[in-house]
């Protein structure tokens, strides 16, 4: 394989505690050596340039039933919206939910490398693991929906935790799934029942347990595996107006929590797409900011982390397991809506919707994302996402880079709105002069998000031997642009993008793939026979597939990386 | 003002994509400069002095361009598609998607027209001597954003799917349309002054639909209201009015609901 020496950039790797030094970094056989190793080969010259570990992002929705759904029933979202074929790439059709290739080239052109799907219906994994075929370039990792799954249910409400822990490892092997996602926990269930849960304390119909007991003995579950992320919640209450007391109350069932895994993780909870979960107000007419109040409990709680969800103004579709949510969403939009349920596990729904700045609560919505990452004190973390596609498509988060990095840019826009008065009065953002700087989006976009995931030992780092997968971006910490668009441009295309070893992309254009990986999470447990026959009995009586049809086939997994759990030691 | 002519030379063997053939690509530009615009033949991509002797300058502006399109153009989609202003006119029958996505100036097509025509209009004439196909001034596949202004006349019968997603702007039908007419409208005005087969107005939520010699069949979800004198295009008659789809939501204003409505002319 070939060599590189990446020359005097200015590196910024949060886990390796370097803050914009310049410092060569050698490339050989795929892995990041001491520049020292490097004897011959190309010399990418990256002085005055950024040079970063390639991107993790830790919430996205590219790959799966309900990405594929979202293409299915918009296709005006390609129309004259698609990007043009480039040089070696295959066609690249979509916007908001781009194809499988226009998401692997989009990343990768940002300087990503690693996306976690953040919502696998485990019945329906086998299709994610073939969009994760089909996607080019970053590697990938799903986590199953669990928190409304029949099984889970009843074994937390009699507190089986061993049962349940059995049972979750088995999904997550029988799924090739990487970690325990929970959404809107009891309320999809309810759904079934054409109701919801709002608060953590609503009974869950027929089931008869709370959104706070399924948290809390998922958080236990999750710690007792031993499992690289931790729990990854999308808590009740999503968009509502004065949401922000659920989101404080789900927060809270992680006090005293203590981590257990050997992965450098710290934290026992992971809220994600906080944006959509930090609302006040009693209503629409005076909905209003609560980044605050949810920004003084995180700030101060050690073992919980959280990505924003920022709203991008983008016409977008938003898809989530959240199936009431959606039907909410649809009753105010009045706009085409797709409705599924999971047997057994788990809903979802799907609906277009167009973040338009001439509507005051999508302004507020975009300040209170931005808040939240100039609020944080810990950006580790704190981490970048728009939950792709929900409240704008993932290749926005350059601009958001800008908007963070920028109180120029991102009061401009404030003030160019049709409301902005009423916008000011209803957040904080004009008042928050912070600019994040390089070492922050560093932390935010790869070293903090690897480490929550449990993969800082493979991904989000520089260290010597990991894979070589490095952003090399056009921006200079000792110079930093005026023009907060060249800021943007900076983090949409970069100079390079190197993945494992292999330049992919070259001044903002894919010029090669490599092979792609896909990471779960392989969990030994003791033998557990009353959970074998429990799954055996649920198979039999209500589920519409065999067992042996629903485990995902060997053949399924694209290349895959697997971390080992082991729990019989 | 400058008039451009080109002159189709009807010898390509799969349907020509000439989205460029717009007063805003010739604006500004000599014959020989029109020659070099892209189109596609199919999926190659192509020029559009491949498939076109072009005679004339385009003007300064869009505005100061009339593009004068000779020869045979059944096989030619999209003239005028996206066009801002100017002029265009067709002396022949023409293919799918013509002035579709206009917002501004004229098109005016001296024979018939096949499907998807005018689809997603926000300004601008659309003028058919001949027959419309099917999907006359409607959305794109999909979209819930029909036409939203301009005038569409289409001087001899249309077929299905007319004014779907309509927002607002006027159609104009001289002869009949077959099923399928303003459904999922939200605004505008459908005239038919032929007949309609049926499906009127289908999940209709507002607008305006006026039909002279009658629908076959009506759908379920409209009532008769009244009768009432209305002005349509200059012209005062008598129409036998119908609220609905009242299996749609509708919207209030002033305190009133507001509906989707058909006027039947009696």
């Amino acid at each position: 394989m070939s060599e590189y020496i990446i020359k005097n950039g200015f590196v910024f790797d949060p886990l390796l505690g370097i803050k914009g030094e310049k410092k060569d970094i050698g490339v050989k056989d795929g892995k990041i050596v001491d520049a020292s190793e490097v004897k011959k080969g190309k010399v990418i010259d990256a002085s005055g340039k950024t040079v970063m570990a390639g991107g993790v992002d830790i919430h996205t929705h590219c790959v799966g039933p309900k990405v594929n759904i979202g293409r299915l029933m918009r296709p005006e979202d390609k129309l004259f919206r698609s990007r043009v074929k480039e040089g070696n790439t295959r066609v690249q059709m979509g916007f908001a939910v781009p194809s499988t290739f226009a998401t692997g080239y989009e990343y990768a052109r940002m300087g990503y490398v690693y996306a976690n799907e953040a919502a696998m219906p485990p019945l329906d994994s086998p299709h994610i693991h073939e969009e994760i075929r089909d996607t080019p370039i970053i590697d990938i990792s799903a986590m199953p929906v669990l928190g409304n799954n029949w099984f889970q249910l009843e074994y937390l409400k009699n507190k089986e935790f061993d049962n349940n822990a059995a049972y979750t490892a088995w999904l997550l092997n029988a799924t090739k799934g990487f970690g325990i996602k929970c959404v809107n926990p009891g309320g999809s269930e309810a759904w079934g029942w054409g109701m919801n849960c709002t608060t953590i304390h609503d009974p869950v119909p027929y089931f008869d347990i709370t959104p706070a007991e399924i948290i809390k003995g998922q958080m236990q579950t999750n710690e007792e595996l031993g499992l690289p992320h931790s729990l990854h919640i999308h808590p009740n209450n999503i968009g509502n107006p004065g949401n922000y007391e659920t989101t404080l109350d789900t927060l809270k069932l992680a006090e005293g929590v203590k981590t257990n895994n050997k992965f450098g993780r710290d934290q026992v909870l992971h809220n994600t797409h906080l944006q959509f979960h930090s609302y006040d107000g009693t209503g629409w007419g005076d909905f209003c900011s609560a980044s605050q109040q949810v920004m003084d409990y995180v700030n101060k709680q050690k073992n919980i982390s959280f990505d924003l969800g920022c709203v991008t103004f983008d016409e977008t579709t938003t898809m989530t397991a959240d199936g009431p949510f959606e039907y909410h969403l649809q009753m105010l939009n009045h706009l085409k809506w797709a409705n599924s349920d999971v047997e057994l596990e788990t809903s979802s729904g799907i609906v277009p919707y167009v973040y338009d700045p001439k509507i005051k609560v999508c302004d507020i919505q975009w300040a209170i994302g931005l808040e939240l990452a100039l609020l944080a004190k810990d950006h580790m973390r704190c981490h970048l996402t728009t939950d792709h596609p929900n409240a704008g498509p993932f290749f926005r988060y350059p601009r958001i880079i800008k908007w963070l990095m920028s109180k120029k840019s991102r009061d401009s826009l404030l003030h160019s709105f049709k409301w902005a008065d009423k916008v000011i009065d209803a957040t904080i953002l004009e008042s928050l002069d912070r600019e994040l700087n390089l070492y922050e989006i560093a932390q935010m976009t790869r070293a903090g998000t690897a480490k929550c995931l449990g993969i800082s030992d493979m991904y989000g780092s520089l260290r010597e031997g990991t894979n070589a997968n490095i952003a090399i971006y056009n921006i200079n910490p000792e110079d930093m642009p005026s023009d907060p668009e060249l800021i943007e441009k900076a983090f949409a295309e970069t100079a390079y993008t190197i993945k494992d070893g292999v330049i992919v992309v070259e001044n903002g254009k894919v010029v090669a793939t490599t092979p792609n990986y896909t990471v779960w999470t392989h969990v030994r447990v003791p033998d557990n026979p009353i959970v074998d026959h429990d799954i055996r009995e649920k198979f039999a009586k209500y589920y519409t597939v065999g067992l042996e049809n629903y485990m995902v086939f060997d053949e399924h997994v694209h290349n895959p990386r697997a971390i080992e759990v082991d729990t019989t030691a | 003002m400058s008039t451009v002519t080109i002159t189709a030379k009807g010898t390509h063997e799969l349907y020509l994509e000439a989205y460029n053939v717009t007063p805003d690509a010739f604006a500004g530009k000599t014959a020989v400069e029109i020659a070099e615009i892209e189109c596609h033949e199919g999926n190659l991509k192509s020029k559009l002095g491949e498939y076109f002797d072009i005679e004339g300058n385009g003007g300064a502006t869009a505005a100061e361009t009339t593009i004068v399109v000779r020869g045979d153009c059944k096989k030619i989609k999209r003239i005028g598609q996206q066009m801002t202003a100017g002029e265009v006119i067709v002396e022949s029958d023409c293919d799918m998607y013509t002035a579709g996505w206009m917002k501004g100036g004229k098109v005016h097509v001296k024979g018939n027209v096949d499907s998807f025509c005018g689809i997603g209009m926000e300004g601008g004439e659309f003028i058919v001597d001949g027959d419309a196909q099917n999907h006359v001034g409607s959305a794109y596949r999909g979209d819930w954003r029909g036409m939203k202004g301009g005038l569409i006349h289409v001087k001899g019968n249309a077929g299905s799917d007319i004014a779907t997603f309509m927002r607002g702007g006027k159609i104009i039908i001289d002869g009949d349309a077959f099923i399928h007419v303003a459904t999922h409208a939200e605004g505008g005005t459908v005239i038919i002054k032929g007949s309609v087969e049926s499906r009127v107005g289908g999940q209709m939520v507002k607008g305006d639909v006026y039909v002279y010699k009658g629908i076959k069949y009506m759908m379920p979800g409209f009532k008769y209201v009244d009768d009432v004198d209305a002005e349509v295009e200059g012209e005062t008659a008598k129409f036998a009015h119908y609220i609905g789809d009242l299996g749609e939501r509708h919207p209030k204003r002033k305190g009133e609901i507001v509906y989707g409505n058909i006027y039947l002319k009696k």
